[in-house]
């Protein structure tokens, strides 16, 4: 077959690299352009909800540990509008609930139980006791124990500078709570403190001596992060743009 | 089929820039060498983690040893340094035959290149296992080594670009398209993936700008094409340099690749939100990820046929050279796991298949059916041109890592189907009295036995790649196995002496 000699020929772009790259680029943009960009300008992506608060400093160092671990390699933390998803793990996810995950924790695979919703599931002794040893629990469980960290003493230090970051990045954190975040951190873990401002700044943070340990424990974070997942919003106030019919 | 690429395409087989200079060669051994020690590396921490997940003692109950930490060892070991390393080999060195000219920036610059993304991969898999992690799939290194990563890659980019700028061919091959889409989309993912905020500069951990809905939709337009890109885009590069030279024929059809390379890029991009079906992201995003994905399946097949048509007149080639079956297979694989993908593309296909081993199932079959196999092809056929030596030191050898991959493949996938499939129907499924018939931990239960098939299919893989690298190793050292050869019998004899 020859070259046609009308109209414009593949040729061109073949002689001449940058017009190749010039080219590429372009068609590589659009549909990313398209998908991302109007997730930040449409106003109806993230709904309005009452609730959903930035998360405690214990909660967000244990989100730190939740990552550290890969337990999103196993979990999700998404429940799809389905019959039987909302039934097993309760109302189905809303972009709001995760709007201060930096980055979010949908994951892509349930080896194990989806846990947008699994805080205050279980008592905080579950937890504990099943992070340690799963199979203690759960006979049939294939998760590994974590049982070192219950021992080892959570690194919070630079817990202001976590806060202070996420604030860069579009967490609205007050100057209050940065201010506070190592005493709201050791507050969240002693049930005898004065809890009054903790409480005051992190409405529905779980307040316990999870390992019963007396220095703060990485375990101690992790379950308190475990334990506020999916209990921020009031549901009972929610009202969706179209109510799953059961 | 007497395009201008078609005339580069005559030019492949020349070995010299002129009578006495040779093209770079010295950074591609070190690359063929990194590929294949890093392909072992990443089959054996793959089956240890499949293992892992039949047999959760193997977590050992230390904290660098846990499914969560190991796994994504075994996804970059894989992709990033197995693929990674047969992607430089391959694009380095077809590129200076294709331009007939010699690297850009020279050996130096390529051995520069070798041995910094080797300390990258290195880095990148020490810190997993130490916990430094983004938490974000096929993304994990950190900021710092994120930035590392992005030096070079723009050096790498400079290296191809500049040897395609200064060709002494007319027209850049079919090959380098591809090759080139690979390297400039892998740089803008990479960069758009990873604008991220140190907590301090002293330390590792950083927090992305984005955040919940925009992350998952950033997140997975890169995930989605770091598989369009990296593994597919670069790897039919492969295949449009490697399959032509192997069976000395020409690509099919010249059209058929112009319209393959565009549509494929074009469309690739747009199929990321697949991975998002029913989540909160919104229905119109879900829509369009589909839509793209489903109509990916066109230039996928269409690279595909162009691919496999190849082979034309060459046909009986595949009966007495495991190279090119090697290669071939690859290509068939191809085609399977891009029927696969946009069917579980489709929203209520993807509402039973998500989250499941299925998903798990189908990126192996891309993987080590497409990935790994179009590898294989091309590491057999560059060690005896790179290590000068006249043949394969056994091609039964490559024969029987043929067959011992394939049944592990089909092991793997087969175990996955019905796994994800069964686990799917489980979690939907209502008894009599409208309950929930099981509950999660019964489902994971029921998943053991194919967990223990999955981990075998792993072995065998591993097994096969064994057998490659002693046979490498054999013709590196210029030895040649006694061995009974391929009767390059032709049909119509085979049909007469009957």
């Amino acid at each position: 077959m020859a070259q046609e000699k009308k109209g414009f020929s593949h040729d061109l772009i073949e002689r001449n690299t940058l017009l190749l790259i010039v080219l590429t680029l372009i068609t590589i943009s659009i549909g990313g352009l398209v998908q991302i960009v109007p997730l930040f300008t449409i106003e109806s992506t993230i709904e309005k909800v009452d609730g959903v608060r930035p998360y405690s400093p214990l909660e967000v160092a244990g989100q730190s540990i939740y990552i550290r671990e890969g337990c999103y390699n196993c979990h999700s933390q998404q429940i799809r509008p389905f019959r039987d998803e909302v039934e097993r793990y309760g109302h189905y996810s809303l972009a709001a609930e995760s709007m201060y995950d930096h980055p979010f924790q949908w994951g892509s695979k349930r080896t194990g139980p989806d846990l947008a919703r699994v805080g205050g599931k279980y008592s905080n002794d579950w937890q504990v006791a099943h992070l340690v040893d799963p199979r203690a629990v759960v006979p049939e469980s294939i998760m590994p124990g974590y049982a070192w960290m219950k021992e080892r003493p959570l690194q919070y230090t630079d817990i202001g500078d976590v806060l202070k970051t996420l604030r860069i990045v579009g967490v609205p954190y007050t100057d209050e709570q940065i201010a506070n975040a190592k005493a709201d951190l050791e507050a969240q873990k002693n049930p005898d403190a004065d809890t009054a401002g903790l409480a005051k700044r992190y409405p529905k943070a779980v307040v316990a001596n999870f390992t019963g340990n007396k220095t703060v424990t990485e375990m101690d974070a992790l379950v308190a992060y475990l334990q506020v997942l999916g209990t921020l919003v009031d549901f009972t106030k929610y009202q969706s743009p179209k109510q799953l019919q059961q | 089929m007497t395009s201008a690429t078609l005339t580069s395409g005559a030019t492949l087989g020349s070995q010299r820039v002129s009578e006495d200079v040779r093209y770079h060669e010295d950074a591609i051994r070190l690359f063929v060498i990194a590929a294949t020690f890093w392909g072992v590396v990443g089959f054996l921490a793959g089956t240890f983690i499949a293992l892992q997940l039949a047999f959760p003692a193997l977590n050992l109950g230390l904290e660098w040893t846990s499914f969560g930490r190991l796994r994504p060892v075994h996804t970059s070991a894989v992709i990033f340094a197995f693929g990674g390393n047969v992607l430089f080999a391959t694009s380095l060195y077809s590129v200076q035959r294709t331009c007939r000219q010699f690297l850009f920036g020279g050996e130096g610059l390529a051995k520069f290149i070798f041995w910094n993304y080797n300390v990258f991969i290195v880095l990148a898999a020490l810190s997993y296992v130490l916990g430094y992690t983004q938490g974000k799939e096929y993304a994990e290194p950190e900021w710092i080594l994120d930035l590392y990563l992005t030096v070079i890659w723009v050096l790498y980019a400079i290296q191809f670009v500049g040897t395609v700028m200064t060709r002494r061919e007319s027209h850049i091959y079919v090959a380098n398209w591809f090759f080139l889409a690979f390297i400039l989309t892998v740089a803008v993912l990479h960069i758009g993936n990873n604008v991220n905020v140190p907590v301090s500069l002293t330390g590792m951990k950083s927090y992305p700008f984005v955040s919940g809905v925009q992350s998952a939709m950033v997140q997975w337009w890169y995930g989605h094409n770091a598989v369009g890109f990296f593994l597919t885009a670069g790897f039919l590069g492969i295949m449009y340099y490697f399959v032509p030279k192997r069976a000395e024929r020409p690509v099919y059809s010249y059209r058929l690749s112009i319209v393959h390379f565009w549509t494929l890029i074009f469309l690739y991009i747009w199929a990321g939100p697949h991975h998002l079906h029913y989540t909160s992201l919104p229905d119109w995003a879900q829509t369009l990820g589909m839509t793209f994905s489903v109509m990916l399946w066109m230039p996928s097949w269409g690279g595909m046929i162009n691919g496999i048509m190849t082979l034309s007149g060459a046909w009986d080639k595949l009966r007495t050279d495991p190279v090119l079956r090697f290669l071939v297979t690859s290509v068939a694989f191809y085609g399977m796991s891009t029927f696969e993908g946009p069917l579980m593309s489709v929203k209520p296909v993807n509402a039973l298949s998500h989250y499941t081993d299925w998903t798990v199932g189908h990126v192996h079959s891309g993987a080590l059916g497409w990935v790994a196999f179009i590898s294989f092809g091309a590491i057999y056929f560059l060690v005896p041109v790179l290590w000068k030596r006249s043949q394969l030191y056994s091609l039964r050898l490559v024969s029987y890592h043929f067959w011992t991959a394939t049944i592990g493949i089909v092991l793997y996938i087969t175990a996955m189907w019905v796994s994800g499939i069964m686990q799917g129907l489980m979690w939907r499924a209502y008894d009599n009295l409208g309950f929930l018939q099981y509950s999660f931990v019964e489902t994971v239960a029921a998943m053991h036995p194919f967990y223990v098939i999955r981990a075998m299919g792993g072995v065998l893989f591993v097994a096969g790649a064994l057998i490659m690298v002693y046979n490498l190793w054999r013709t590196a050292k210029g030895d040649v196995r006694i061995e009974k050869p391929y009767a390059s019998t032709p049909h119509k004899a085979a049909v007469g002496a009957a």
